[in-house]
């Protein structure tokens, strides 16, 4: 099930649905690179609310959809990891090390906004 | 009873079957909240394995009982290549692809008992167990 892309002002909001299987993941990733130049995107919004598992494939694609996506010139920001699912992260080993995380869709837009506006600090 | 149950696993679509059937059984048997999500992605890491190395596999579900604890075992069987240094397969970090090295040893500190058997040429048998926690079921340990 393909992962709905929608553009809100100059940041793209990816809303995990269900849970995703392996190819379902690298469609995302490939739709958000291609979304992010078509728009001319600062930011990007990943809410992971609806994701049964984050396993090793989940978050290495995760890092890579950040990391093209800084490549591209937007900020990407992962928002709703449930409690259980962040649990089972930490517990198998999994780090969002130089990845951003808000706790709901609201606070990965004004975290966002607020790197836009607010005045650069090297983070 | 129907406390066992068999998968086939040949693609990555598979994986996504296996371990919301794992999720499901794991359920049936008093698992709950971030243990259900534990299970879940043991089972995700270790038949993604058995897709990345071995190409084709099988996943199997058992229902157990000791005394009064029940547990779920997870089998995942393949006849891919085997694992040359098991011991070096289950450090951190450790991978012969692009992943991130986790999955082994990641599997084996979410469930409470990991087995491999694995040989060169012969394919690889992961078997790992996790028990259902008394906490909320009024019976202390």
């Amino acid at each position: 099930m393909a992962v709905p892309i929608l553009k809100l002002g100059s940041d793209l909001i990816a809303s995990i649905q269900s849970a995703l299987s392996d190819e379902d993941l690298i469609r995302l990733k490939d739709d958000l690179a291609r979304q992010i130049g078509e728009w001319r995107s600062r930011g990007v919004v990943v809410d992971v609310t609806a994701a049964d598992v984050m396993d090793s494939f989940t978050i290495r694609t995760l890092l890579d959809i950040a990391q093209v996506g800084r490549l591209r010139g937007a900020d990407t920001v992962i928002v709703g990891l449930k409690p259980d699912v962040a649990f089972a992260m930490v517990q198998l080993g999994l780090r969002l090390d130089g990845m951003s995380t808000g706790l709901d869709l609201e606070e990965g837009l004004a975290l966002l906004r607020k790197r836009r506006e607010g005045p650069a600090d090297g983070g | 009873m129907g406390d066992d149950d068999r998968l086939p696993i040949v693609s990555e679509h598979d994986i996504l079957t296996a371990r919301q059937r794992g999720r499901e059984l794991a359920e049936q048997i008093g698992f709950t909240g971030s243990d259900l999500t534990v299970v879940a992605t043991a089972i995700s890491e270790i038949a993604r394995n058995i897709v990345e190395y071995a190409g084709r596999g099988e996943m199997e579900f058992e229902l157990i009982r000791e005394r009064a604890h029940r547990g779920i075992v997870v089998i995942a069987r393949d006849q891919g290549p085997g694992i040359p240094d098991v011991a070096q397969a289950l450090q951190d970090g450790y991978s012969t692809n692009r992943s991130l090295g986790l999955g082994l040893p990641g599997a084996r500190r979410l469930m409470d008992e990991f087995e491999i058997d694995s040989r060169p040429g012969a394919g690889t048998t992961v078997t790992m167990k996790k028990w259902v926690q008394k906490r909320s079921a009024g019976v202390g340990r």
